[in-house]
């Protein structure tokens, strides 16, 4: 808790007004990520074109769009995994707790212990459940009792039960949805103000992923959840705000409920409704 | 519907037969490479197992009474070659392997570098064995010592431990990478914690398959000159720690010593049939160290596969 919430309630960053071409929306009042007319470019292809999206603390804001049409990218740039993409060049800012993560004096490494993120497909290292969620917490100089921490990022991930009894046992012994909660408590043992969830279910099963869900409505009371999904019912029933992108462009980004039932942008409209995509 | 032209013509006896003619002619083929491979190791153990003895190993070497003659000598004379070449070949392969896979950027100097490590990993051995000749004994006066010759073969085996090791560390899945990179790692911390030790077995096994083709190499060892039969720090008293060290000392750097290729050369040069029939019973040492070295790898690579199930 301790530094992860004084971490948290320091962040407010010092901008109020929108960037152009954004929603209004009286629902963020102080975003912890700010993304201010960001453009991602992969060699000559542009992934992202000018996006601005502003990410509530302790929300779950949910990024959906076809194929191919950037929502990876952005959600990519908040902890700067783009920067091992060649060829990636990025414009525009992404504001963390006010300072631009793009900037020269912001040190990624530091970045990505405070943004946390969870992959597509499991990746749990090769490695026992112990050392998977305490090796991240060690190499970043953790001081507490690095047992105790183990013990509470799993339980935070629903996880505890299942692996108390076995927690020297290899990852891999895990089943697949398993290891993708044990990707999230190795990802919030680190305390990370931003969790950042890349199609979390796109590799499970449906049990496996009504349990993700579940747990990604209670990480919302401690962390910012920003999660990737191709799935629109999936975004419907977890996130508290959605943005719909589509061909690089940010089309509209307001409250789930109402990006659902009243979208206001025909392409929204047509995605939404299974017309494309 | 008869009186349709059919679509298809299947012809299905004729593609049979042509298959099986294929799948005869790979067996065949097969079959010859392991007969001439078995004939071969038949006609060394007959040649060679009059002299396979303990006395064999443990003798000095001679030119005169061919059952006297051993390979002692020869043997450890190998063995110091192949730990100075290990111990300098396998830093410098892994670590050129770790950059050129882990933080080399792809460009065109770069894939140049990996194109011409290719390339040298196909260079004969004799062209080594000048190069050692020309830097190792006259530049830098090693002379023709236990030294010139383990770092001729380091050199010969560089290439082939960065290219095995290259491959140990690609075949490590990038899910690996971005996970530790994600959870605010360094690049070395990833690397150090999880790359390498992922790539570990197969690293291990590049390496063991490189040391064994130096033990076998007799081209650069001649050309260097190795060829006197003095026992590698003959004379030096061993009886302390200090002992040791200077024994070592000679060892590495007293002029002249020999390999176990080369004394089988030796031998089998000699006019008395008794002396090839010994080194016939080298060769099986020889061979026998090879294969072990082998299965060891074998092993190791096995024990990665079983790893990867658990």
């Amino acid at each position: 808790m301790s530094a992860g919430a004084a971490l948290r309630e320091s962040a407010v960053p010092q901008r109020t007004t929108l960037a152009p071409g954004q929603t209004p929306d009286a629902d963020v009042v102080e975003p912890i990520v700010r993304v201010d007319q960001l453009t991602i470019r992969y060699g000559d292809f542009e992934a992202i074109k000018r996006v601005c999206l502003d990410i509530p603390p302790r929300r779950v804001t949910a990024i959906i769009g076809p194929s191919g049409c950037g929502k990876s990218s952005l959600l990519r740039a908040m902890n700067r995994m783009n920067d091992f993409v060649p060829g990636v060049r990025v414009e525009g800012a992404v504001i963390f707790n006010g300072q631009n993560v793009y900037a020269a004096e912001c040190d990624p490494v530091e970045l990505r212990r405070r943004v946390g993120m969870v992959f597509q497909r499991p990746n749990p290292f090769p490695k026992s459940i112990f050392r998977n969620v305490a090796w991240a917490a060690q190499m970043n100089g953790y001081r507490g009792d690095i047992n105790e921490l183990v013990e509470q990022s799993l339980r935070r991930a629903a996880l505890w039960d299942e692996v108390k009894d076995k927690l020297s046992l290899s990852a891999l012994a895990l089943s697949g949805g398993q290891q993708q909660r044990l990707c999230i408590a190795r990802a919030i043992a680190l305390q990370p103000e931003v969790l950042l969830m890349d199609e979390p279910c796109s590799a499970l099963d449906p049990i496996a992923t009504a349990r993700i869900e579940d747990l990604i409505d209670q990480l919302k009371s401690q962390y910012t959840v920003v999660l990737v999904t191709h799935n629109m019912q999936q975004a419907a029933r977890v996130s508290d705000r959605t943005a719909f992108m589509y061909m690089g462009e940010l089309v509209e980004v307001d409250q789930t409920n109402l990006i659902f039932t009243r979208p206001g942008n025909p392409r929204t409209q047509d995605y939404i409704t299974g017309r494309f995509g | 519907m008869s009186a349709a032209p059919a679509l298809f013509q299947p012809r299905l006896a004729q593609r049979r037969l042509l298959g099986a003619c294929f799948h005869g002619l790979c067996l065949l083929i097969t079959l010859v490479g392991v007969f001439v491979l078995f004939l071969l190791l038949a006609l060394v153990f007959r040649i060679g197992w009059k002299y396979l003895t303990w006395a064999l190993l443990t003798n000095e070497p001679s030119f005169l009474n061919p059952a006297e003659g051993g390979i002692r000598i020869a043997l450890i004379g190998s063995v110091l070659l192949v730990l100075v070449a290990a111990v300098v070949a396998v830093p410098v392969g892994v670590g050129a392997a770790v950059y050129l896979e882990e933080y080399a950027r792809k460009t065109r100097l770069n894939q140049l570098i990996q194109l011409n490590i290719a390339n040298l990993a196909g260079v004969p051995s004799i062209v080594y064995g000048m190069l050692g000749l020309a830097i190792f004994v006259r530049w830098l006066r090693f002379d023709r010592s236990v030294l010139s010759g383990g770092l001729t073969l380091a050199i010969l085996i560089v290439p082939v431990v960065i290219i095995a090791s290259r491959e140990a560390l690609a075949a490590v899945p990038n899910s690996i990478r971005h996970a530790a990179l994600a959870l605010g790692a360094t690049r070395w911390q990833m690397i150090r914690h999880h790359v390498l030790p992922a790539a570990l077995p197969g690293i291990l096994t590049g390496v063991i398959l490189s040391v064994s083709r130096a033990i076998g190499e007799a081209a650069p060892l001649i050309v260097i000159g190795a060829a006197a039969f003095i026992m590698p720090g003959g004379g030096v008293d061993t009886a302390s720690l200090f002992g040791w060290a200077r024994w070592l000392r000679e060892a590495l750097l007293a002029a002249g010593f020999t390999a176990l290729p080369i004394q089988i050369f030796d031998w089998s040069m000699e006019t008395d049939p008794e002396f090839q029939d010994l080194a016939g019973s080298a060769i099986i040492v020889l061979l026998g160290t090879l294969l072990s070295m082998n299965a060891l790898a074998v092993g190791i690579r096995a024990w990665q596969q079983g790893g990867k199930t658990r």
